[in-house]
């Protein structure tokens, strides 16, 4: 090899390098933002149709289910909301035919499943735990939710919000998680209770459940509205 | 002696296909390691200037987030046009009988033989003639392709393709075999880019169709 094509492969790949560098800066870029967020929404499609509405996530022994639980939010578990059970009424809006609040009392006495499924992180991780709770679904029979509509919304105590698909609110594995490792939602994992859907991505698990709302309209969902995809299946 | 005019060739179609994987294999490639650093398998992470995901600092203020929602949107639009330029390579390359002709025979005598002349820098490069160890290598790198595409699809749909990641030995092996085959790939992408810039010619054909080079032929040693 002589000397000048040394430099001229040592110059190439420094041109790979920028390449990548431009790209960098392309990100910010509205235009390139724009067609991203095509390819998401095409992604939310493709996800929809993918979904099996009676296909399992699948579950672990329970010796897999980790005790010491990740903590996971933008914000520390000191921060975390405190709910207490005698002020606590969950909210319901949209179309539902009994809009009556429900006093954390009344809904941990509602039928009870457990899971010992797989939470996945989007950054990568994952991580398998037991999670205890209500069907979602036999809470909306109860409500007299209409699940004909498209969507089923949340909002949290700490600002959170989220929301997904109706067949995902429908599927078996859909709880409203009571419990986590067989004890009483402890307060930085959500308490009263979480949405545990282990066919979706950990964002999609939206705790300190303060309202539920049912609608065709598509809700907006906390790390959606900062640009990761909205349907988020796993 | 005259000398023999070699020629290389690369219709429309290839070139297209070939320029829309590269960029994509780029796009994956600098969004993975965004997403990879978000949750590092191994002890170490990628400097945020060589990854794809726009400003750290600036999404951070703004959203809290590295820049990883960028670099998803930007792995999971580069995997539909990675996916289908790879599939129309793939039957196109086997309806044409481009795999055929070009990236066959390969045994591994021949392997053997290039790669020792290689590495004594003896190998003689022939402008659209493939040697052996090239043929090999766009075979692993086509395989490569195929493995990061199902352990891709193995990380992106564990539950909806759920058997699928018990081949990689689950959902982290999916994600440690999507991993060491990226590295595969960028140690494939040194080296044929490399190349490229030590015979320019080859990277002329593939942008404009088409090269010639003139060689003196090779006079057998007993005619001396």
């Amino acid at each position: 090899m002589t000397l000048v094509r040394r430099q001229t492969l040592r110059g190439g790949l420094s041109l790979g390098a920028l390449t990548l560098l431009t790209g960098c800066d392309l990100s910010d870029h509205d235009t390139v933002q724009r067609v991203l967020a095509r390819f998401s929404t095409w992604n939310d499609k493709v996800q929809a149709a993918l979904f099996g509405r009676d296909r399992l996530a699948p579950t672990f022994p329970e010796a897999l289910a980790v005790k010491d639980f990740r903590y996971n939010a933008w914000y520390g578990p000191e921060k975390a909301p405190r709910l207490n059970a005698a002020d606590y009424r969950l909210q319901l809006a949209g179309r539902i035919d009994n809009k009556r609040p429900w006093t954390v009392d009344e809904l941990y006495a509602l039928p009870q499943a457990s899971q010992v499924t797989r939470h996945v992180c989007v950054e990568g991780w994952s991580m398998i735990g037991k999670w205890s709770g209500t069907p979602l679904h036999t809470f909306l029979e109860r409500i007299g939710a209409d699940t004909t509509a498209r969507y089923v919304g949340f909002e949290c105590a700490d600002g959170y919000y989220e929301g997904i698909d109706m067949p995902t609110a429908l599927h078996p594995q859909t709880l409203m998680a009571f419990r986590l490792s067989d004890e009483i939602l402890p307060t930085k994992y959500g308490y009263p209770f979480k949405i545990r859907i282990p066919t979706k991505l950990g964002f999609k698990n939206p705790k300190f459940v303060t309202a539920i709302y049912v609608t065709d309209k598509q809700p907006r969902g906390y790390w959606t509205d900062r640009g990761y995809n909205w349907f988020s299946g796993i | 002696m005259t000398p023999i005019r070699d020629e290389q060739i690369h219709p429309l179609s290839r070139r297209i296909l070939h320029w829309v994987m590269a960029l994509s294999i780029l796009v994956m490639i600098g969004s993975g390691w965004r997403i990879y650093n978000a949750s590092p398998i191994f002890d170490f992470t990628f400097p945020e200037w060589i990854t794809l995901g726009g400003d750290v600092d600036a999404s951070l203020a703004r959203h809290g987030d590295p820049g990883v929602a960028s670099a998803i949107a930007w792995h999971f639009a580069a995997m539909w046009t990675l996916a289908i330029a790879y599939i129309l390579f793939l039957l196109w390359g086997i309806v044409s009988g481009h795999f055929r002709r070009d990236f066959l025979p390969v045994g591994p005598r021949s392997v053997m033989r290039d790669m020792m002349a290689a590495l004594r820098f003896r190998l003689e490069h022939r402008l659209g003639e493939y040697n052996a160890v090239q043929k090999l290598a766009y075979w692993a790198v086509l395989a490569a392709v195929a493995v990061m595409l199902l352990s891709g699809i193995a990380i992106w749909k564990p539950v909806q393709t759920y058997p699928l990641e018990l081949l990689f030995g689950g959902f982290q092996g999916a994600r440690i075999v999507h991993f060491l085959v990226m590295a595969g790939i960028v140690f494939f992408l040194l080296i044929h880019v490399g190349l490229t810039l030590l015979v320019p010619r080859t990277l002329l054909a593939m942008v404009a169709g088409r090269a010639t080079e003139l060689r003196q032929p090779v006079i057998p040693e007993d005619a001396r």
